[in-house]
């Protein structure tokens, strides 16, 4: 009786084992099934314990059956979860105490004497299991361990590389949106820079439409003269018709008066297919500088253009002021030569320049005394080099030092506001220099007048 | 009666020339042409006992016709025998205009385009008060 009851310590071990199982293996996670099966390990313990009582079998083999069904059990469950290395390492360790046990079992249940012969092999063999077991099971902890800290290295990795694919999600949804709000940007601009060019456009219309205005009454009274001319000598050449007609009427005709009067006819004739055309290239030039220009270049000669803006340009400020009074001198080189230039461009710059001087002497004149006589020139030079020159002089206020850097950048102006657009010697420097491949210096000396030079390759 | 004529278009001399050429032809006027204030200033210097009637145009390049007025009432003011008559004549015919010239001492103020007619009628006329 007292010998079965050692059975219940090899359960309570068993409790143990199976414990230490289910941790080691983390069984209740690998085969929850399993795990909840090993629970019953103390069933059989029991049944057997129940079964001696019951038929009164006195025997210490109870305990090692019990012992052989546990390590059974224990290789079942590490078979079952073979893929698992530690334990494989377990089930390595545990088979040579298994066998042990067995044939302890066999020999003892079969016969003794097979024991006694090998006693000395035996308990080696024991000792051997039990060696073996320790050590495989240690291993198996190491491996265990070592499979831990692997797989913590692992989850770390896994951690980091779902951090880095979070981040990289992250990182192309900006630039996504950066790129959406950049094209979106640069389409704006675009559009903004096509708002330009056409503003643009329309302040290089404004501003020719702005010296169409000054040169307005300049062609109004330039056009009048003309036209009074031609009106005055065709009025005075019927009174000359009717006067040879009366002539030769008389019976004692005046063949000398009548011969004097034909060559005044002749003459008037003449003044008045004169005065015509001075009043048609009048119109031709206006339509011409009011027409957006073709940019084509034709040979041009800069002493008639230079002649007939200052002309312009003076009738054009008189006519506003008409107290202005101003001495206009040219000097033109007969040598000059035609060059190869927009001429309705050229114009515009010539214009512009003269406006300024005589805007630039008007003012010098109402803070001067009444002996100040306001000058402009205009002069023209054929270069040695085949360029040609154009001085445009006045004796006016002058361009002050501090100001004379900014004279040709665009909107600047020292006119009073609404009377100058400032892009007048803007335009006039993009035409000579980018169009025409010129230069436009300036000269001035503050008080005492300015000189813009024009110089035109031929 | 002499008449000084000052205006910066050369044609002008023609146009009187032929508009008045009966008159000229008779003697009862004789005209001098200058193209410039200065011009005439210089006409003025050597024939001021000759000349009546100066007929000037304002708008001239240098000296306009309203300085040449000027300097004409400055110099000849106190006259042998009397100062000469001077009429405007101007494209810009305006009251603004009108009333610096008369203002200035002008004797009369025309407009462009001249009326050759009625300045006819005003020569005559300042002929036979003359005479």
């Amino acid at each position: 009786m007292e010998v079965n009851a050692s059975i219940l310590i090899s359960v309570g071990l068993a409790a143990i084992v199976v414990r230490s199982m289910r941790k080691f293996l983390d069984l209740p996670i690998r085969t929850p099934h399993l795990s909840r099966l090993l629970g019953y390990f103390w069933v059989p313990g029991l049944i057997l314990y129940l079964f001696s009582l019951l038929i009164h079998w006195k025997t210490d083999r109870l305990d090692e059956i019990y012992t052989l069904f546990l390590l059974a059990m224990v290789v079942g469950v590490l078979v079952r979860v073979q893929h698992y290395r530690p334990a494989r390492t377990l089930l390595l360790a545990v088979v040579p105490y298994a066998l042990y046990a067995l044939i302890e079992l066999l020999s003892g249940a079969l016969s003794t004497g097979f024991l006694h012969e090998y006693r000395s092999l035996f308990s080696n063999s024991q000792g051997f299991a039990t060696i073996w077991l320790v050590t495989f099971v240690l291993i198996a902890r190491k491996q265990k361990k070592q499979l831990e800290a692997e797989r913590v290295v692992r989850e770390a990795e896994e951690k980091e590389r779902r951090e880095i694919a979070a981040q990289n999600a992250q990182l192309e949804r900006l630039v996504a949106e950066r790129t959406s709000s950049l094209t979106q940007q640069t389409e704006e601009l675009q559009h903004a820079l096509e708002e330009l060019k056409t503003t643009q456009a329309q302040l290089i219309q404004a501003e020719k439409m702005a010296s169409l205005g000054e040169l307005t009454a300049g062609i109004a009274h330039e056009i009048q003269n003309p036209l009074n001319f031609v009106t005055n000598f065709s009025d005075v050449s019927a009174e000359l018709v009717q006067e040879l007609e009366e002539e030769q009427q008389r019976p004692d005709r005046d063949h000398e008066l009548e011969a004097e009067l034909l060559a005044d006819l002749r003459q008037n004739l003449q003044k008045i297919t004169h005065h015509g055309q001075r009043a048609a290239s009048i119109v031709r030039g206006m339509l011409e500088h009011s027409r957006a220009s073709t940019g084509e270049r034709q040979p041009t000669d800069l002493n008639v253009l230079a002649d007939e803006y200052l002309r312009l340009a003076y009738h054009g400020l008189r006519a506003k002021d008409k107290t202005f009074n101003a001495t206009l001198n040219t000097h033109f080189d007969p040598s000059l030569v035609k060059i190869n230039a927009v001429a309705q461009d050229l114009g515009r710059v010539l214009l512009n320049l003269f406006t300024n001087a005589f805007y630039a002497v008007q003012k010098r004149k109402e803070a001067s005394p009444p002996d100040f006589a306001p000058t402009v020139s205009v002069a023209t030079r054929q270069l040695p080099n085949g360029s040609v020159e154009v001085r445009v002089r006045d004796n006016g206020t002058g361009i002050p030092a501090s100001v004379r850097q900014k004279i040709f950048q665009p909107f600047f102006t020292t006119k009073p506001t609404g009377e100058g657009t400032g892009l007048g010697l803007s335009l006039s420097y993009d035409i000579v220099t980018k169009a025409h491949g010129g230069t436009l210096e300036v000269e001035s000396e503050e008080g005492q007048g300015t000189e813009f030079i024009i110089t035109l390759p031929a | 009666m002499k008449i000084l004529v000052v205006d910066d278009e050369q044609d002008v001399r023609t146009l009187f020339e032929q508009r008045f050429r009966r008159e000229i032809r008779s003697g009862a006027f004789t005209f001098s042409f200058a193209y410039s204030g200065e011009e005439a200033l210089d006409y003025l210097h050597d024939h001021s006992s000759e000349v009546v009637l100066i007929l000037s145009d304002i708008n001239m390049p240098g000296m306009s016709g309203l300085e040449l007025l000027r300097h004409i009432r400055h110099q000849y003011n106190s006259p042998p025998p009397t100062p000469p008559q001077v009429m405007m004549i101007t494209a810009y015919g305006d009251e603004a205009s009108r009333q610096q010239a008369l203002e200035l001492g002008a004797n009369d103020f025309l407009a462009k385009p001249v009326d050759f007619a009625a300045l006819k009628e005003k020569l005559l006329h300042l002929t036979a008060h003359e005479n």
